[in-house]
């Protein structure tokens, strides 16, 4: 028996390796010459690989859907004939292989009476080499700009024609693709989009945030006050405190204000049930504190404020914040407030536009302090000057109301004696 | 002082400078063009079109002598030919005028100011030009300098009296006597051919051993013989060391070192040309320079911010084809469209009898970056249409990379060759191989069947040799 191996044969340019699509033949079968033994793909096309010999199939390289070295065996036939195995690479049947054309042409010369269709076959693409660095891509003109207006690097594209030439089409399907597969030497847009499932806290947390905006007219008031006098006061109590008590805040002296404020005007601290159209106007203070965690917002609660002193109610907050953001807070904690206050901290911002906790009808937001050049009817003094921006159900809350609200923490926090003495 | 602002102020409206200056005034940019003599630069007024023009007359008036003397096989006998070179200075200096005027022309339409006058730099915004009715100051977002060139004159020989530049070669009022040119690089021999054909007695004195050292020894034979053909004397390392007392004659080192005085009604020198960055207050932007040149990049961005260089004053090729494409460039890039240099091919001509051709590298050149080629060359003695041209020298040749194929350059020389630039280009510009060209059918009988035959060759099948 003589063997013949026949090679699955470079059927595009660049590619290592091409997909076994389908088998025309089976082990034992008898093959003519040129008869199709199967088929491969690559990205671009399909390409019947045709038999170079007349033979019987004798091994087969694999399964339909296999990948398939170039160059690998493909087929190995049993030629009954000259008694040497011989390797032969099978010529792709969508291109024509033949000697280079440079040896044909010599054959041309030597044997001119042969027609010139058989030893002079149309030219052969040469194998391009891999274009080396800092040599040039090779491109038309009208490519060259196009892909210059493109901000594509012609660089980093395989060229598909003649010698790696780099073709309108190439540019085209370059662009199309993204060239995700080369770095980026300009900045492209991104086109990703990431979806993630909104669950747990977040999803309660949108859905509450929806609610509130979607049924509660917000009206937002914003308000400047001079801490001046409150800073002090608040550096002084922490320098002279006893260590048994909690650092002070600035949210112990507002939800001291609040409380005394909403002793003036109960129908802030309420709880607005717009079904059946009661507001439940509540005689404890509860104060929702809105604080981040690491899953999200979450609002615990300072409850009784009205019955807390100052180093309570600072104590009370550090109790319940941490509580929520170490994931111990009860659900006791975390529900039935009347009245929230939200702080961003450090950030503040300027001005914010705090959206209710629903059912309540107002909500204190505390913007950064800042100090800020004050005329004081001679000249200016720096002054440490904080916004609150609060906001309020304006179905139950006139904007009279809600500013003559926000005037009264004003004064209690200017003149902070007056959070602790009744006038 | 006249003060005007615009978006673009072109200095100087030579082949770079009012392309440049067209291109932009089409884009609709608010251009200004200032230029100090007749529009069109070197080229136009005293460089490749009046050369060409000088060229033609005196390849018309040698056809018609050698006719006169019997020396033409073509049967054709006639008397001998007299030259009022007057007319022929006319002639030419008409040809120069229309394209003035197309140039002027063509600058209006596009909607272009121009100011005649001489810019000097105020700072990289601002210009100070010099016109007839005073001083205008011209304050521009964007500035290009197209300055150009002019003729390097030698220390021993100052232009003056028998010592002339180029230009002053193109506006003789008589063709000299006996002319000796300094250089034997492509503007002296296409001048000093011309004055040969004219009658002149030429002696061509160059310091290299060979004439048109720019080119390979292939290319340059052919005009060599030629020159000689023509009664030209060629002294190759020979050197011009400066006028004998006199002033009538020029004393010249000979290749074996003894010396020699040669009398000459003219000296023509022509040893190259220098970027014109002086005399136009270019120092006080302190741009950064490329030796001689300015230094640019592949925008013809100089080291200014809104100061663009294109042309002879970036260096070589110095070629007016280049410095248009750089202007057109540099217009749209002024647009915001996005452009850089990438061109391949920049066909180089010498207009030489006969006509030499480049495009790319040269087989030599090639080999210099490590490449390896396949060369091979066509002579135009298997040509039949060169037969039929009464000339059989010369011969194209192109330059491939052996592993593709595509080709890297084309030379060619040649009468008449000059034409076939554009397909040269063309294929080098497009990324052709051998095979590109062998299979383009050129039309017979044509000169440029050579390149098909050349191509043929390297891939092993030629017909015709």
């Amino acid at each position: 028996m003589t063997e013949r191996v026949v090679r699955l044969p470079d059927v595009g340019e660049g590619i290592a390796e091409a997909e076994l699509v389908e088998w025309q033949v089976q082990v034992g079968d008898l093959v003519r010459e040129d008869a199709v033994l199967g088929a491969v793909m690559t990205d671009k096309a399909t390409v019947e690989i045709p038999s170079p010999a007349e033979g019987r199939v004798v091994w087969l390289a694999g399964k339909v859907g296999d990948m398939l070295a170039i160059g690998s065996d493909f087929v190995r036939l049993d030629v009954d004939s000259k008694g040497e195995t011989s390797t032969t690479t099978a010529a792709p049947a969508v291109q024509t292989t033949s000697a280079p054309a440079r040896k044909a042409g010599h054959a041309a010369r030597a044997t001119p009476a042969i027609a010139p269709a058989h030893v002079a076959p149309s030219p052969q693409p040469l194998a391009t080499p891999a274009r080396r660095e800092g040599e040039r891509p090779l491109a038309a003109p009208a490519v060259r700009l196009r892909a210059r207006e493109a901000g594509v690097d012609l660089r980093q594209l395989h060229g598909s024609g003649p010698a790696g030439r780099i073709t309108h089409d190439d540019l085209d399907s370059y662009i199309a693709r993204g060239s995700d597969d080369a770095p980026a030497l300009r900045r492209r847009p991104k086109t990703a989009v990431t979806e993630t499932k909104i669950v747990g806290l977040r999803r309660k947390i949108a859905e509450r945030m929806s609610i509130a905006n979607a049924r509660i007219p917000h009206i937002t008031y914003v308000e400047e006050v001079d801490v001046t006098a409150l800073e002090d006061l608040r550096a002084k109590l922490n320098e002279q405190k006893r260590t048994d008590r909690p650092k002070l805040t600035l949210l112990p002296f507002l939800m001291q204000a609040i409380v005394r404020a909403v002793a003036a005007q109960p129908e802030l601290n309420a709880h607005f049930d717009d079904e059946a159209g009661i507001v439940h106007q509540h005689a404890a203070v509860h104060m929702g504190i809105a604080t981040q965690t690491g899953s999200g917002l979450m609002v615990p609660v300072v409850r009784h404020t009205e019955a807390r002193d100052l180093f309570d109610c600072a104590a009370e907050v550090i109790r319940v914040t941490e509580a929520a953001r170490n994931g111990t807070a009860t659900r006791d904690e975390l529900i039935g407030s009347t009245i929230t206050i939200t702080s961003l901290g450090a950030l503040g911002g300027l001005a914010t536009t705090p959206i209710i906790n629903h059912p309540e009808v107002a909500i204190v937001g505390v913007n950064r302090i800042a100090i800020r050049p004050h005329w004081d009817g001679a000249g200016f003094v720096p002054r440490k000057m904080m916004n609150l921006s609060s906001s309020f159900d304006h179905r139950v809350i006139d904007g009279f109301n809600a500013a003559l609200f926000v005037q009264r923490i004003k004064t209690q926090l200017e003149t902070p004696a007056m959070i602790f003495i009744d006038a | 002082m006249n003060d005007t602002t615009c978006k673009l102020l072109v200095i100087g409206a030579g082949p770079g400078g009012y392309t440049c200056a067209i291109r932009a005034g089409q884009l609709g940019i608010d251009t200004v063009v200032v230029e100090s003599e007749k529009p069109g630069g070197t080229c136009l007024n005293i460089g490749c079109i009046p050369s060409k023009a000088l060229i033609h007359a005196a390849d018309t008036y040698e056809t018609v002598a050698r006719a006169a003397d019997g020396k033409a096989q073509l049967g054709i006998s006639a008397l001998k030919p007299s030259l009022d070179f007057t007319k022929t200075i006319a002639w030419k200096y008409d040809i120069v005028r229309r394209l003035n005027g197309g140039v002027s022309g063509l600058l209006k339409r596009a909607g272009v100011r121009y100011v005649a006058g001489h810019a000097s730099f105020h700072d990289g915004k601002t210009v100070e030009v010099h016109t007839t009715n005073g001083v205008q100051l011209i304050h521009a977002e964007t500035i290009v300098i197209a300055t150009g060139s002019a003729p390097i004159e030698l220390p021993s020989l100052p232009f003056g009296g028998r010592v002339i530049s180029s230009t002053d070669a193109l506006a003789l009022a008589e063709v000299p006597k006996r002319l000796i040119v300094v250089g034997g690089g492509y503007i002296g021999l296409e001048l000093g051919t011309a004055f040969a054909k004219l009658g002149a007695d030429v002696t061509v004195v160059e310091a290299t051993p060979r004439i048109l050292p720019q080119y390979d020894g292939e290319l340059s034979d052919p005009v060599a013989r030629r020159l000689r053909a023509l009664g030209v004397t060629i002294l190759t390392s020979a050197k011009a060391k400066g006028l004998v007392a006199e002033g009538t004659a020029l004393l010249i080192e000979t290749a074996d070192g003894g010396q020699t005085t040669l009398e000459a009604d003219k000296i023509l020198v022509t040893v190259g040309r220098k970027p014109a960055t002086s005399g136009f207050g270019l120092e006080l932007l302190d741009l950064d320079m490329d030796g001689p040149y300015i230094r640019i990049d592949d925008r013809c961005r100089t080291s200014m911010r809104g100061v663009f260089a294109i042309g002879d004053v970036t260096g070589e090729p110095m070629l007016a084809h280049r410095a248009m494409a750089q202007g057109e460039m540099v217009a749209e890039i002024v647009a915001g469209h996005r452009r850089a240099w990438d061109r391949v091919a920049i066909p180089a001509i010498c207009f030489t009898d006969p006509e030499i051709v480049t495009v790319g590298l040269s087989p030599s050149e090639a080999w210099d970056k490590g490449l390896e080629v396949k060369s091979d060359l066509f002579p135009f003695k298997a040509s039949g249409r060169a037969l039929t041209l009464d000339r059989d020298d010369g011969f194209i040749r192109t330059v491939a990379r052996a592993d593709n194929h595509v080709l890297l350059g084309i030379q060619g020389v040649g009468p008449g060759l000059a034409e076939l630039s554009a397909a040269f280009s063309l294929a080098l510009e497009m990324g052709a191989r051998l095979e590109d060209i062998a299979l383009t059918i050129h039309a017979h009988p044509t000169l440029s069947e050579g390149f098909h035959e050349a191509a043929l060759k390297s891939l092993g099948h030629a017909i015709h040799v």
